[in-house]
């Protein structure tokens, strides 16, 4: 049996390896926290002595003073909702057939792979396609269909995967007692699994949400325009979102289109913390009326 | 029961928002892309047009000369913004398409080259200075000031330029090395500007170039490099990029003129012609405003008579950018 003090030193060095990794921890931590907020501090800097109602219901011009980013921001929002409302069904009703309906095979398999290949894609490429497919074969034009649709294609990977993740949460057990009951696979996927993985799904919404809202380059390349000074009236109108009008302003030589820039930023975050916002409260409300329970 | 009534309520939403695109077709654009150097301008006249025609939407993209060419000849788009003339694979694509164009001078730029404010020893450079610097047998030496001139520091020269898509690029090393696209490719290069002011502004034996604008922006971190082309017959240098030199032809090889092209199909609508009326009768404090040289006013009468008599084709013979054309040269050009 050993004595106490051969025992206190072992215990002494493993509750200091606890602490050093602690730390290690706590550094990653507020690594990335510092470069957040340094860039958020920067940002609300330059940007928010330049927010104001105007600069939200102007148009775009050359004086920067003038500038606002009624037609960005109009033309975000638009283009954000139409691709959420073209990606999702489409993303989980792929993602329902994959993981219900599927059986295992070659086939399943190659289109698992290309699914997870294409959401590794650059999107620039999505751009390019958007351009071939929907501007000019589908003859869309340069519209906000079009970008939504190039969009859509972009984000699809993101829903399918997210969704597939959260029907797989869903224990096989409550399958197995629906079928057991006589219940069709559609039926069980309706009533049952859907609203349990409900809230997973949402969480790949939000995500879709600030991927499809951030996106500048495969927009630019569908032909979304940079100086636009209506609003869209129809889904075939042209556009502009606000990314494109940031990368625009970012280069220009002016310093005042620079600060516009930065309120520009601001207000993207805004609008996309609030879409998401929306998105969690969705899926806050699910998990409490299904809420996960031990079976 | 709510849960369904949400859905129509979303479903007739939709519904409206399609039945409304059928409005939106009718309406007169004017679609027009192209150069992002031109840009501004166009952005400026757009502006201005918008206020005196309201019913007439005008929208600008920016894909960058040869890009806007790509939409152009495809019929896409009814103006393209060109930092240099169109070349003649463009003129085909044109011809394939059965798209004729007018072609327009709408104000000279001037490309800076450009050192830090620090640097105090560089007073001027010669066109073949400039050459030995960016040529593509200068690849992978490395290049002191002292090089270059003998009293000049004993530090390498770092180099700042433009990525090799933009219509700067392009102009600058047909106008330098003699070729377009021939460059040395070991420097810093940036699609943004911004960029290459800020990394010459951070190094104090940097050398870069860029459109004036940028350096009018940032004198008080970046210093203007004079100019000299060694030909006499231009006038005695070396010269700033200054908007008299530009003018008068002396700031040679490196003032160009920025075009419009107009796609003679887009010509037969009324709301395309006004605009593009209004654009040259306009561009000269237009230009000048966002930090261009306007062309003088002869220049914008000849281009207003070649689009009313509709005079179709390029007046550069689809060579692409052509640098050390003056003023004269162009007015004369545009005359006949």
């Amino acid at each position: 049996m050993k004595k106490t003090s051969q025992m206190v030193a072992p215990i002494f060095r493993r509750y200091w390896r606890e602490r050093i990794f602690l730390a290690l921890a706590l550094v990653a931590l507020f690594l990335s926290l510092a470069a957040l907020f340094t860039l958020l501090i920067d940002i609300a800097f330059d940007g928010v002595p330049r927010l104001n109602w105007q600069f939200l219901r102007n148009f775009p011009s050359r004086h920067p003073e003038k500038a606002g980013i009624f037609s960005a921001f109009v033309g975000s929002i638009y283009v954000t909702l139409i691709t959420v409302l073209v990606a999702v069904p489409i993303g989980v009703g792929a993602g329902v057939y994959l993981e219900e309906y599927a059986t295992r095979n070659w086939l399943s398999s190659v289109i698992e792979l290309s699914i997870s290949t294409l959401g590794g894609v650059p999107s620039i490429i999505y751009g390019i396609l958007g351009l071939e497919l929907f501007v000019r074969t589908m003859r869309l034009g340069r519209s906000l269909l079009a970008g939504a649709l190039t969009l859509a294609l972009l984000v699809l990977p993101i829903v399918i995967i997210s969704t597939r993740e959260s029907i797989r949460a869903v224990p096989p057990s409550l399958r197995e007692a629906a079928f057991s009951l006589g219940a069709t696979r559609w039926q069980v996927t309706k009533d049952h699994v859907l609203p349990l993985a409900f809230p997973g799904i949402l969480t790949g919404v939000i995500l879709t949400i600030s991927r499809a809202i951030g996106e500048a380059a495969p927009l630019i390349m569908v032909g979304a325009l940079t100086f636009v000074a209506f609003l869209p009236r129809g889904i075939l109108d042209p556009f502009t979102t606000l990314p494109i009008q940031i990368f625009n302003w970012v280069s220009r030589p002016q310093k005042a289109f620079h600060a516009n820039a930065a309120a520009a930023i601001i207000v993207l975050l805004a609008v996309t913390i609030s879409l998401n916002s929306l998105s969690i409260v969705l899926r806050n409300y699910y998990r409490k009326r299904f809420p996960p329970r031990a079976f | 029961m709510s849960k369904r009534s949400g859905w129509m309520v979303l479903l007739g939403a939709m519904f409206l928002f399609l039945m409304a695109s059928g409005v939106g077709a009718q309406e007169k654009i004017i679609q027009i892309d192209g150069s992002s150097t031109v840009y501004p301008i166009t952005e400026a006249v757009a502006e201005e047009f918008q206020s005196v025609y309201p019913d007439v939407k005008v929208m600008v993209g920016i894909s960058g000369t040869g890009g806007g060419f790509k939409k152009f000849s495809r019929g896409e788009t009814d103006i393209n913004d060109a930092s240099r003339p169109i070349k003649s694979s463009e003129i085909e694509a044109c011809k394939g398409n059965n798209i004729d164009f007018v072609e327009l001078p709408v104000a000279y730029d001037a490309l800076a080259v450009v050192v830090n404010n620090q640097n105090n020893w560089v007073d001027y450079l010669t066109v073949s200075e400039l050459k030995k610097i960016w040529e593509p047998e200068a690849q992978g030496k490395s290049f002191t000031w002292a090089d270059l001139r003998a009293g000049w520091p004993k530090e390498k020269i770092n180099l700042f330029g433009p990525g090799v898509d933009s219509g700067t690029f392009e102009y600058f090393t047909e106008a330098v090395v003699g070729e377009a696209g021939k460059s040395r490719g070991d420097y810093i290069a940036s699609e943004d500007d911004n960029v290459l002011v800020q990394g010459i502004a951070q190094d104090k034996y940097a050398l870069g170039y860029f459109g004036v604008a940028y350096y009018l922006e940032n004198q008080d971190t970046l210093k203007a490099v004079l100019i000299d082309n060694e030909k006499d017959e231009d006038g005695k240098g070396p010269f700033a990029p200054t908007p008299e030199n530009v003018l008068q032809g002396t700031y040679q090889p490196l003032a160009r003129p920025l075009f419009i092209y107009v796609s003679a199909k887009s010509l037969a609508r009324e709301e395309v012609q006004k605009f593009v009326t209004f654009y040259l009768e306009n561009a000269r404090s237009l230009a000048q405003e966002v930090g261009y040289v306007p062309l003088p006013e002869r220049a914008y009468e000849l281009a207003l008579e070649r689009l009313k008599a509709r005079k179709t084709g390029s007046i550069f013979g689809g060579k692409g950018a052509t640098p050390g054309v003056s003023i004269e040269e162009l007015l004369e050009r545009e005359a006949n």
